[in-house]
């Protein structure tokens, strides 16, 4: 019998289908890295968006170019939350070596799809299986030996939608945007899908509970990676000067970027508006970054861990001499090389402060895609306004996933160039001094090299200066501008992103949090007062320094829950070194570290642990 | 009725060498940098470039202060040690229409900062990129550079035991299209070469000796004033006749070598060594490895190409400079981003 019309109620075998699961489960699709699976991933991710269903996906992938285990989840939530789930339903068993694992990691209940020759189904009992001939299907209908490997993907994509009642025309849809004008490609591809939903159709009988149904919850939303968000931040920023050396997970900043940027900054006679310069070393491209912003460019970088340790020298100049630029730090485990293509929070602390004596950055925590666009240009305002080098944080988890999200807005404020004096300015004040405070808001004037005024230049250095940038050993002439600098940086509470408050209640127990964590945060925050009956007031911080909300914010509750994913409670010990000494023993840690995207059911259990629920 | 004061002589834009002045030294009485700060002064000068136009770059080192005691009317910037490089890459790319000078030291260069420096190379930015050479640590009090010839001394009596990098043939390897070494007692043939320097496109690298008074003059420095005068064999004499100059100078065909320079400048090197070619690349590099096996100090031009594209040629970028230009041109509109986010639903 074929599987698409059975009927509800029906019972298969062991196995009851009585109680359907609609829109609400993950699957869990093993291949190896190398094999061209992310486009067949990707598609039947966007499948399930087409069908209207919140979905989200997670790439679990190894530090390796081919050969080794990679696992990509893909979770329908018909409630709309997009963080990991601890465990997925459905699994798509394509990795030979890791295969027993994975059948034995499936849930009671759960599904397994997988090459028949593996002959999974003797290790459970309790788990549905359908054995697939993917070779031979995928033999059919690509015979060119090179490209069966690539193909073989697509099979499981047709075999799944149909096993789950996803439209067919739906995933063509999906795979005709996905090759766009490869024609030959698409047929290639397409036909394979087919190939394994004709399969499915003709020799599998459905009986498991899962099902993907037509939902209304995706109209009008997108779908998108943090790194590429962020290529889009830089763009309407309008970068002049990009400087990079490649690391993961951050090389798809660049790589966005680049893309933008020779798609909308090249004149019509061919001239490009903006230089990308691929960099010897993290410590050449903050160099770079630094030496552009100093020559008026809008400039910036991309990096991770590693390469943030590289840039605290020259993060110390860009502070102490006072010169723009934007660095994106896309985080993933250390300490040293740590977990490559695992995510984490962990380099919050060594940013704010990088660098020797005395040294503190601002830095930005986008929570979202569309906050990783958002902050990523008023990155660039910010850093010619204060100037100052301003770091954005972002994470493997947010940065390299797919995410749903609202469409970004355009900016409604032109670019904040910041202050600089022109020719004319110099021509009415005879002169100026680079690091005076003039207008009360502890931030001088610069001008840029070029500017055409025999009194225009200074001389930018990163030793003792005084006012009037010279060089400076006198006590008072140094620490005249390190207070100033101290004091820009307290003004910066107030023009940085303020927090976002997500559950404004009248709990006497608050939780903060930054970046990825607000995904599963929002969904424990659901959890707890589903199985609990608590309520919980939640802010989300944006920025470091703290805004004054924040401080509010812990001073109007009785104790503060900080969850972030770092084993040194990093986030909390930055608050307590903001709070008055009252405060700051209200603060408690729920803290994840393993490198996995954090889930909700990991933050609930230790809230209710701690909280004697 | 008084004398009238003689107006100062004024170069072709007009200016008096006193706008090309700079802050008080603070470096040692008799140091070569002083030398050498004079000498840029003097090129800068008589090549009429305007002050503003001219952005200074430095490192780390005694070398990389003395910026500040030439043309205080141009922007500087005195970095971090050994990366001169990588902040003059991004300050000429944010705009490329200024000329850059960038004065670094053996240490800023061939030891923390070799690894910008080869880069800087290897990608032909348009700069003139001077190592004032004394072979020693100053600040420090005297520790060995990289420079260091092999058997040199320290005024304590400790031998470098180490060969040199030569940063000369090593420019050349790595792509620098304008490469010579110079000597700061030896002004005339300085000068010529700085102005030579100002009318080349590309990376110039000129390697200056410049004898550190305090720490590395005495018997067994080969760094010293007086084993600079006793070794310098200058490979070729250098001409220059600048764009703008009438006078001409006339010399036999066969002995010289002469090269048009990007801005119409005329460079002629006459020719010491029996038929230098300085635009041979390798017969370039194995002159000076023979150099240093026999112990001489060759100084002069080189290497020279004008032809080869600049890093600023390869990116294709507008020519106005990208710091500068206006937000109509770097933020696309908003039908750009409507259009990505169609695409992306």
């Amino acid at each position: 019998m074929a599987t698409g019309d059975l009927a509800l109620g029906q019972v298969e075998g062991a196995i009851s289908v009585c109680e359907r699961v609609t829109n609400d489960f993950s699957i869990n699709v093993a291949t190896v890295n190398g094999s061209g699976s992310q486009s067949a991933n990707s598609v039947l991710l966007k499948s399930i968006f087409g069908m209207g269903v919140p979905v989200s996906g997670k790439n679990l992938f190894p530090s390796n170019i081919a050969g080794l285990p990679t696992w990509y989840t893909i979770r329908a939530s018909k409630d709309g939350y997009v963080a990991r789930k601890r465990e997925s339903e459905v699994l798509v068993a394509l990795n030979p070596e890791t295969a027993k694992q994975d059948v034995l990691d499936l849930p009671a209940g759960g599904v397994a799809i997988y090459e028949e020759k593996l002959n999974l189904n003797q290790y459970r009992d309790d788990v549905v299986f359908y054995p697939v001939p993917f070779d031979a299907i995928t033999a059919a209908v690509c015979p060119e030996a090179k490209l069966s490997k690539l193909v073989r993907n697509m099979v499981y994509v047709g075999v799944v939608a149909q096993l789950l009642s996803i439209d067919l025309s739906v995933v063509e849809n999906g795979l005709r945007k996905q090759f766009a004008k490869k024609v030959k490609v698409f047929e290639l591809n397409y036909g394979a899908v087919k190939a394994g939903f004709d399969y499915a159709t003709e020799k599998l009988t459905k009986h498991d509970p899962y099902v993907i149904e037509r939902m209304n919850q995706t109209a009008g939303k997108i779908i998108i990676d943090g790194n590429a968000a962020a290529g889009m931040g830089a763009l309407f920023a309008g970068v002049t000067v990009v400087a990079w050396y490649p690391i993961t997970p951050s090389t798809s900043v660049v790589e966005a970027t680049t893309d933008l940027l020779k798609k909308f900054r090249v004149t019509p006679e061919g001239k490009a508006t903006f230089a990308v310069i691929q960099a010897e070393d993290e410590l050449a491209a903050i160099g770079m970054v630094l030496g552009a912003g100093w020559a008026g460019a809008r400039s910036m970088t991309a990096t991770s861990g590693p390469g943030i340790s590289l840039m605290a020298e020259f993060s110390g100049l860009g502070y102490y001499a006072e010169i723009p630029g934007v660095i994106f730090d896309v985080q993933r485990t250390g300490p040293s090389t740590g977990m490559p293509t695992r995510t984490s929070q962990a380099d919050l602390l060594s940013v704010a402060f990088l660098s020797h004596g005395d040294t503190k950055h601002i830095v930005l925590l986008p929570g979202s895609v569309k906050e990783c666009y958002e902050l990523g240009y008023k990155a660039f305002d910010l850093a010619e306004r204060l100037q100052t080098p301003i770091f954005v944080l972002s994470d493997l988890d947010l940065g390299m996933n797919n995410w749903m999200s609202e469409p970004f807005e355009y900016p409604t404020t032109p670019l904040d160039r910041g202050k600089v004096l022109t020719k004319e300015d110099l021509d009415r004040l005879g002169g100026f001094a680079r690091y005076r405070d003039v207008d009360g808001d502890a931030i001088g004037w610069r001008t840029l090299p070029g500017t055409d005024h025999p009194k225009a230049a200074y001389f930018t250095r990163g030793s003792g200066h005084n006012d009037a940038e010279g060089y400076t050993e006198k006590p008072d002439e140094y620490v005249e501008v390190m207070e100033r600098l101290s004091r820009k940086f307290e003004n910066a509470r107030k023009l940085v992103p303020g927090p976002v408050t997500v559950k404004d209640g009248t709990s006497k127990i608050g939780i903060l949090a930054y970046g990825s964590t607000d995904f599963a945060l929002q969904e424990s925050l659901d959890q707890v007062k589903k199985e609990y009956g608590t309520s919980v007031d939640y802010m989300r911080i944006r920025a470091y320094p703290f805004a004054h909300e924040i401080h509010d914010f812990v001073a109007s509750h009785e104790r503060v829950y900080v969850v972030e994913q770092d084993r040194d409670a990093q986030l909390a010990s930055l608050l307590k070194l903001d709070l008055p000494a009252d405060q700051v023993v209200k603060l408690r840690s729920i803290l994840h570290y393993n490198g996995l995207p954090l889930d909700a059911r990991t933050i609930t259990e230790e809230f209710a642990t701690r909280e004697g629920l | 009725m008084a004398t009238a004061t003689p107006t100062p002589k004024v170069n072709h834009i007009g200016l008096p060498v006193l706008d090309y002045r700079g802050g008080k030294t603070t470096l040692c009485a008799g140091c070569g940098h002083n030398a050498i700060s004079e000498r840029i002064i003097d090129a800068m000068f008589e090549m009429g470039v305007q002050p503003e136009r001219v952005m200074k770059m430095s490192g780390i080192g005694c070398s990389s202060k003395s910026p500040a005691y030439f043309m205080s009317r141009a922007h500087s910037f005195n970095s971090v040690h050994g990366r001169m490089p990588s902040v003059s890459t991004g300050a000429i790319l944010a705009n490329h229409t200024m000329k850059m000078l960038g004065v670094s030291g053996d240490g800023d260069t061939a030891s923390i900062g070799m690894g910008q420096f080869v880069h800087l190379l290897r990608r032909n930015l348009p700069m003139i990129y001077i190592i004032e050479d004394n072979g020693v640590y100053g600040l420090t009090k005297g520790q060995f550079s990289a420079t260091a010839d092999i058997g040199s001394k320290l005024k304590t009596g400790v031998i470098n035991d180490l060969p040199a990098i030569d940063t000369c043939a090593l420019a050349i390897q790595l792509g620098a299209t304008f490469v010579g070494r110079s000597f700061s007692g030896d002004k005339r043939q300085l000068l010529s070469m700085l102005k030579a320097a100002i009318a080349h496109k590309g990376t110039v690298m000129l390697d200056v000796i410049s004898p550190c008074v305090t720490f590395n003059d005495h018997e067994g420095s080969t760094k010293s004033y007086k084993f600079m005068q006793e070794n310098d064999e200058p490979i070729n004499e250098i001409g220059f006749v600048a764009s703008f100059d009438e006078i001409d100078v006339d010399y036999g065909s066969g002995e010289v070598y002469e090269v048009e320079m990007h801005d119409g400048s005329n460079l002629r090197l006459r020719k010491l060594h029996e038929d230098y070619d300085p635009t041979d690349k390798a017969n370039a590099v194995r002159t000076l490895m023979e150099s240093q096996l026999n112990d001489e100090i060759l100084t002069g031009v080189f290497y020279i190409d004008t032809q080869k594209p600049t890093f600023i040629d390869h990116l294709n970028i507008v020519d106005e400079p990208l710091g500068t230009l206006p937000e109509s041109v770097t933020r696309p509109p908003k039908s750009a981003l409507d259009a990505l986010m169609t695409s992306l639903q």
